[in-house]
């Protein structure tokens, strides 16, 4: 019984609705008085009996809640014969609620979105080896599945046989197909867009990368604030204040009327509503932009942010080093460069791999009497010449020439922030690469974003020397950079930074960052979802996507503006309501259930309006 | 150790967070310190002793309080 009535509480609202409008219709046109009461009588009884109930639960478990000041109020109003009040409140109340909720899941669409790309069924092999659908909850690790052109991925697994292109945009937010063969890894919630693969499931559910992602987003948006623990702690005690201030007033002054009043305008909605709302309408708006935020605390550290501590390698630059500046001298360039592959091909130098990408095809012939010399270089014997491939200083080592014109291409490359590799064949000298890494496309435009935004210092840390990292400072217009740093210099950095209470973020890759993304008070991970990235860190960017950062920053700045808002229409409502009610003729029950549920309806709208938010 | 997670109908009001913990939290056999009632995703997480009690009358009880159970999902602590 008390099941139906609370899953009949839209017809009940419908029903109060026509009742109160037949009781005004009566009463006012045809002041027909009998009909009128007991049209509101009626009402009040069916409005209040889903309130009541919901009372009666909260009190069996030990919570004053707000239905229960709605349940004596509409008691009260009975009571004293004003069935005009005790229909309107009951029916607001329910109304209200009913919009709430409507509401409430636009603001929570973001999110659902996002929970509902998750796989519900799979194919599994069973022991007859035919396969069969099943929930994706009977999966378990080992079981092998098959997966049809257009369906998602159910599991994290590897693949065992077929191929095909698979859309991992769930995952990295990338939307290029990835191509897949045996042995590939593949993760659920990925859309295979074309071929058939068989897999061995490896995590499954919440194990899995897509799963975590969601559970970070969903433990994220219910995260609470130190303000909002207040604020929860304060509402734990402030409905059973109302009820008792509600008791003494009708104590001193006899006045019932006055008291159910107090009951109803005491009501905390907006109050306990106002910051969840911006919490998940702002984390939502996060998680569609490739954003993913940890919870309330971080949207507030964020955007009250002071410095931007950066990685440089992977972070600010590309991460692989490749030729940027390339000389030749003399003839024979061809068998140089030749020669030069030959020697490179057989060095796992970093700079080796860059030169190697930059030749390509070439005639590759057999290395003789290798010999590498420590912070200098590589010498050997090859078709009979004598080659010597490295730094300048082991060119004049060796007593090769350097022309006046190699020697001002040196001092350019230098400058542009390049490592440099020399080949010298049989003492002369005919090539002159500069290699460097390259920085990050967009990278200079966002990090003026970032400025503007108001982060004061921009600062990069850098394991490379310092020469290549002013070259990169230069460019990108930062604050300060530090080279020759090693992890744990970084995080030595990052720490004496807090302790002159600036508020840190500090970039990173996720790996051995992972004590500075610890340290600092926002740790932004650049993760393409791998779990140690999306673990440590406060924040993570989808896809490793530099440019997501200025749209995180503003979006925590705007979110906590919001939440600001909220806090202010809030208090300001229920202050409005209690004076009016001791210092106004015009304030009753009526009014103050329809400001009160008024003021719930505008939070959650103001909190709606971070869903759209962009960075402009 | 069990731990249990049980989606929820869509909650509407912060108090229904209260009722449900509060509910949930006086069962036997179930982990106070584990128990989370996550308000935007309608989910309940705890962990609990399979032998002393069941998912079933955790069900029972948020759903004697007036919110419907969509499913759960029991795993291995």
């Amino acid at each position: 019984m008390q099941r139906w009535i609370l899953g009949k509480k839209n017809q009940i609202t419908l029903a109060g609705a026509i009742l109160i409008v037949i009781g005004f219709i009566s009463s006012l046109g045809f002041k027909n008085e009998i009909v009128a009461v007991w049209a509101l009588v009626i009402a009040s009884v069916i409005g209040a009996a889903p309130i009541a109930i919901q009372a009666y639960q909260a009190l069996r478990v030990k919570v004053v809640s707000i239905d229960v000041l709605v349940t004596m109020a509409v008691v009260g109003a009975f009571l004293i014969k004003n069935y005009e009040e005790s229909a309107i409140v009951t029916f607001l109340f329910l109304f209200g609620s009913f919009l709430e909720q409507r509401t409430l899941n636009k603001t929570r669409s973001a999110i659902k979105e996002l929970t509902e790309m998750a796989p519900e069924s799979a194919l599994k092999q069973m022991e007859n080896g035919e396969f069969e659908e099943v929930e994706v909850d009977e999966v378990d690790v080992g079981d092998i599945l098959l997966v049809k052109t257009g369906a998602k991925i159910p599991v994290d697994g590897t693949v065992l046989s077929g191929e095909g292109s698979i859309n991992e945009a769930s995952i990295t937010g990338e939307s290029l197909p990835v191509s897949k063969e045996e042995g590939s890894n593949v993760f659920a919630g990925t859309i295979l867009d074309n071929g058939t693969i068989q897999i061995v499931a490896n995590r499954v559910g919440e194990d899995t990368t897509f799963g975590k992602i969601i559970e970070l987003v969903e433990e994220a948006q219910d995260s609470k604030s130190e303000a909002e623990r207040f604020i929860d702690g304060f509402s734990k005690y402030y409905t059973p204040a109302v009820l008792l201030l509600g008791i003494i007033v009708w104590a001193f002054s006899r006045n019932l009327e006055l008291a159910i009043t107090i009951l109803v305008l005491g009501c905390p909605g907006a109050l306990v509503i106002g910051v969840p709302v911006s919490n998940v309408a702002g984390i939502g708006n996060g998680a569609r932009h490739g954003v993913l935020l940890k919870g309330s605390e971080v949207i507030k550290d964020f955007s009250r942010l002071d410095t931007m501590v950066f990685d440089k390698t992977g972070t600010l630059t590309v991460g692989n080093p490749s030729v940027a500046e390339k000389e030749y001298y003399g003839d024979n360039i061809d068998e140089a460069l030749g020669y030069l592959a030959s020697v490179e091909r057989e060095s796992d130098h970093p700079l080796a791999k860059a030169v190697l990408t930059e030749i390509g095809e070439t005639q590759f012939s057999p290395v003789e009497n290798t010999e590498v010399i420590k912070g200098g270089g590589v010498t050997a014997n090859v078709n009979g010449h004598r080659i010597a491939v490295g730094n300048v200083a082991l060119m004049e080592n060796e007593g090769v020439h350097i022309s006046k014109q190699a020697r001002n291409d040196i001092d350019r490359f230098e400058k542009g922030g390049n490592s440099l590799v020399l080949t010298a064949v049989d003492g002369e000298l005919k090539i002159l690469m500069g290699v460097r890494d390259q920085i990050r496309a967009g990278v200079k435009e966002d990090l003026k974003r970032l400025k503007r935004l108001g982060v004061k210092n921009l600062i990069m840390l850098s394991g490379d020397n310092q020469g290549t990292v002013d070259v990169v400072s230069r460019e990108l217009g930062l604050t300060e950079a530090h080279g020759n740093m090693l992890p744990e210099d970084k995080s030595a950095f990052v720490k004496k930074l807090i302790e002159k209470g600036q508020i840190v973020a500090f970039v990173g890759d996720g790996v051995n960052d992972s004590p500075s993304l610890a340290l600092a008070n926002i740790g932004i991970a650049m993760g393409s979802g791998t779990d140690v990235a999306i673990e440590t860190s406060d924040v993570v960017l989808m896809n490793s996507d530099f440019s997501r950062l200025p749209h995180g920053l503003g979006l925590t700045k705007a979110i906590a503006r919001n939440m600001k808002q909220n806090i202010v229409i809030a208090i300001g409502v229920v202050l409005f309501l209690l004076a009016s009610v001791f210092f106004s003729e015009w304030m009753n029950m009526s009014i103050g259930m329809l400001v009160h549920e008024g003021s719930i309806l505008v939070v959650i709208l103001n909190g709606m309006r971070l869903l759209r938010y962009r960075l402009r | 150790m069990k731990k249990a997670t049980i989606q929820l109908d869509t909650l509407a009001c912060p108090s229904c967070v209260q009722k449900i913990e509060n509910a949930v939290k006086s069962m036997d056999g179930v982990e106070k310190d584990s128990v989370k009632v996550l308000f935007n995703a309608s989910k309940v997480k705890f962990d609990f002793d399979e032998e002393r009690l069941s998912v079933e009358d955790t069900e029972k009880a948020i759903t004697a309080l007036g919110y419907d159970v969509k499913k759960s999902q029991v795993r291995a602590k």
